[in-house]
């Protein structure tokens, strides 16, 4: 347990009130730069960044303001790329509703997880997320109506309530960027909220959050449902943009690969997990060549951020500032 | 957000005006080969294809119409999800005109989508299921060198004829070994032979034992092997470790290139009856080919994808050559239909309307150890099977461009 009045290791306390103003601010600056984007940058790419930054703000919801580490997401994450993918092209759904009811999937896988996974903690709590979501991927690789190895190819992408035409990307890029920002603002209005507070305050000493009264449990689960909805916007997003949902959403790398992402970005940040995000997600681009190889210079950066940087590039940068970002 | 819309559409527009300003787009062709460059369909496609598209574009003169050609690969690593983020940035932003070889049939598959969404051209030599000329056939694809349904007809109906009437398969599970399951099935059946049982495994698996037991137990006469490349190899290197062809029981390798062969040795594959529409030996024209081939690729014999590739990039080549464009993808297709084929690796032929390229194709035994008479001489002739009877008649396969 962290001594009182030590700033925790995994992430500096943010403090209350106006000191909130530089974080919004550069929300501010991050939403402009976002939206003129795409004029310099691929699209696809871009949409690529943003459901990964989504999905990793969605863990490190969890693992950055509960303290409780998820070694399942990729089941949250899969679950709604084949949930979208399976209503957008087999049931003809449109894609606003495809995502809804995907991240309604998640929400709802994310209660039966919770429930299940809450009961204990840290390195337990990690194995037994790990083990649901591998159960789950087992059963996607069989089920029929995913596709096995295939996934669901040709997704459409369809028109958003009818009118805006999704398959130009740059309508489509717009449409993700809104949704990113909705799940990022109601992450940070999570965080800023009594219920952040008490997220936190479990976070730093949870036998004294149950001693002041708190019922631990019901926050743990709320928050975890809460992030695997948000998991699951993302991946029915990611499903609708590329048009396909394969079984690596659903492996247990891609449970890793998020963990990176917050860590890489700096655990219990606000803007971590979208840089982490961002430095992945490139990596993983433009070493493409690279194949297998990848995987390793991943491996390296990870060991390369924990030794040297452990609060992450965002955290580091905070520090430097003197102010929480 | 308005603000944001008018250079957007402004950017729009130029991308949409862009194949106007010139017939060939970006001022050059660009033929992207993608494959599996570093696991278990490497050896059968692999560099061997980027080497045979490379020559293939040698040949022509490195220029079509006064317009360089270039060659690009990348490896897709057997994911389809990785494939077709490949496919999408070579198309939207590094100026690729096609997209050639594309093993692994559900990465294939998620190509000819993106390839359709874009209307670019989709060659396909290294995927096999007979779906790419089928239910999903699309415009913009040509389907080359083989498929599942060619291979069952060719080992299939062989192996029936000869007695083995009672199946257990051994299935890849994704779009591949469905497909090929279905296919050598149906063959079976028509034949009047029966399936006993069927068993899935992973795509890239090291363990076959808790599968080979099942098809043992299964007391099949054939074991239908429904995978390919590493698969197929470690399928039959372990049932000659469990005793599965000493005990009475036959393997029957669907989908055997002559690098398995290689990689198996004579003394293993010896007997192996296999299906291909290509090989080195074949005749002068092929011999002079591969022996081209091996001088780049240290010694190495190209399998039927390589010269799949090579014989797909010369045909794309002269199509362009006829329409003086590569900006429409649907065109370009329509030219390569329109054109008879003739190459030194296939001989003339024709592609169908739903994208099928016919050629004949060849039955073939594995040599045993003393019949082989130098390095890569693997294969006795026993059939050859007319371009017309070789692959799934226009009629049966669905295609919606069929009709």
């Amino acid at each position: 347990m962290a001594a009182r009045g030590e700033p925790a290791a995994i992430g500096p306390v943010v403090a209350a009130g106006n000191g909130l103003r530089h974080q919004h601010l550069a929300i501010a600056g991050m939403a402009a730069a976002l939206a003129v984007a795409p004029l310099v940058l691929y699209p696809v790419f871009l949409m690529k960044v943003l459901c990964f930054a989504l999905f990793a703000c969605a863990f490190n919801l969890l693992i950055g303001y509960v303290g409780l580490l998820s070694f399942g997401h990729a089941a949250f994450f899969g679950t709604a790329a084949y949930a979208a993918g399976h209503a957008a092209k087999v049931w003809g759904f449109p894609p606003e509703l495809a995502v809804l009811f995907a991240t309604a999937c998640s929400a709802l896988l994310g209660l039966v997880f919770g429930w299940l996974a809450i009961r204990r903690q840290g390195i337990y709590f990690a194995m037994i997320t790990l083990a649901l979501a591998q159960m789950l991927y087992f059963f996607y690789l069989q089920a029929p109506f995913t596709g096995g190895e295939d996934g669901i190819q040709a997704i459409p992408r369809g028109r958003l309530l009818g009118v805006l035409d999704l398959s130009h990307d740059l309508v489509m890029y717009w449409v993700v960027l809104a949704v990113f920002l909705a799940g990022f603002l109601l992450i940070y209005r999570t965080i800023h909220s009594p219920f952040g507070q008490v997220l936190k305050a479990i976070r730093e000493n949870e036998p004294r959050a149950v001693s002041l009264g708190y019922e631990v449990d019901r926050y743990k689960l709320l928050a975890f449902v809460l992030s695997a909805a948000l998991s699951g916007l993302a991946g029915g997003t990611k499903a609708i943009v590329f048009r396909l949902a394969s079984l690596t959403d659903v492996h247990w790398t891609m449970s890793g690969e998020v963990v990176l992402m917050a860590l890489v970005g700096g655990l219990g940040t606000v803007f971590g997990p979208i840089v982490g995000a961002a430095v992945i997600v490139s990596l993983q681009n433009y070493l493409a060549g690279l194949g297998h190889w990848v995987t390793i210079v991943q491996g390296l950066i990870f060991v390369a951020c924990v030794l040297a940087f452990r609060r992450g590039i965002v955290g580091e940068l905070g520090r430097l500032l003197g102010k929480p970002l | 957000m308005r603000r944001f819309l008018v250079p957007a559409g402004a950017a729009l527009l130029a991308v949409a005006a862009h194949p106007a300003l010139a017939d060939f787009t970006g001022g050059k062709v660009r033929i992207g080969v993608l494959n599996d460059q570093s696991s278990l369909y490497a050896d059968i496609t692999g560099q061997g294809s980027v080497v045979a598209a490379r020559m293939a574009v040698e040949d022509f003169g490195g220029k079509v119409k006064g317009v360089p050609i270039e060659v690009t690969f990348a490896d897709h690593q057997n994911k389809p999800d990785v494939g077709s983020n490949i496919a999408r940035q070579w198309y939207d932003t590094d100026g690729v005109d096609v997209i050639v070889d594309v093993p692994t049939s559900s990465v294939a598959l998620a190509i000819n989508e993106v390839t359709r969404e874009k209307n670019k051209v989709f060659l396909v030599s290294g995927a096999a299921t007979s779906d790419l000329t089928g239910s999903k056939c699309s415009p913009n694809t040509v389907h080359w060198t083989y498929d599942t349904w060619a291979l069952a007809n060719g080992t299939g109906s062989a192996i029936v004829q000869t007695g083995g009437d009672s199946w257990f398969f051994l299935t890849s599970d994704y779009a591949f070994g469905h497909a090929l399951e279905r296919d050598t099935e149906a063959v079976v059946l028509k034949a009047g032979g029966k399936v006993l049982g069927k068993v899935r495994h992973p795509l890239n698996n090291p363990d076959f034992s808790s599968f080979l037991l099942q098809a043992q137990a299964s007391k099949a006469k054939i074991i239908g092997l429904a995978n390919a490349g590493g698969d197929t190899i470690n399928s039959i290197k372990q049932a000659a470790e469990f005793g599965i062809v000493a005990g009475g029981q036959n393997l029957a390798g669907l989908l055997v290139f002559i690098t398995d062969v290689h990689g198996l040795g004579l003394q293993t594959a010896q007997g192996l009856i296999l299906t291909e529409s290509f090989y080195w030996d074949l005749n002068d024209s092929t011999r002079a080919w591969s022996k081209r081939f091996s001088e780049r690729m240290n010694g190495r014999v190209p399998t039927m994808v390589h010269a799949g590739v090579y014989a797909a990039v010369t045909h794309y080549l002269k199509a362009l050559d006829a329409l003086g464009a590569d900006g429409d993808g649907k065109a370009v297709v329509a030219k390569m239909k329109e054109l008879p084929t003739d190459d030194p690796l296939f001989g003339k032929g024709t592609i169908r309307k739903d994208g099928r390229k016919l050629h004949p194709v060849y039955l073939f035994e594995v040599k045993k150890p003393a019949e082989s008479k130098g390095p890569w001489d693997y294969y006795k002739l026993k059939a050859t099977i007319p371009a017309d009877k070789a692959f799934r008649p226009l009629a049966e396969g669905n295609c919606p461009l069929a009709q």
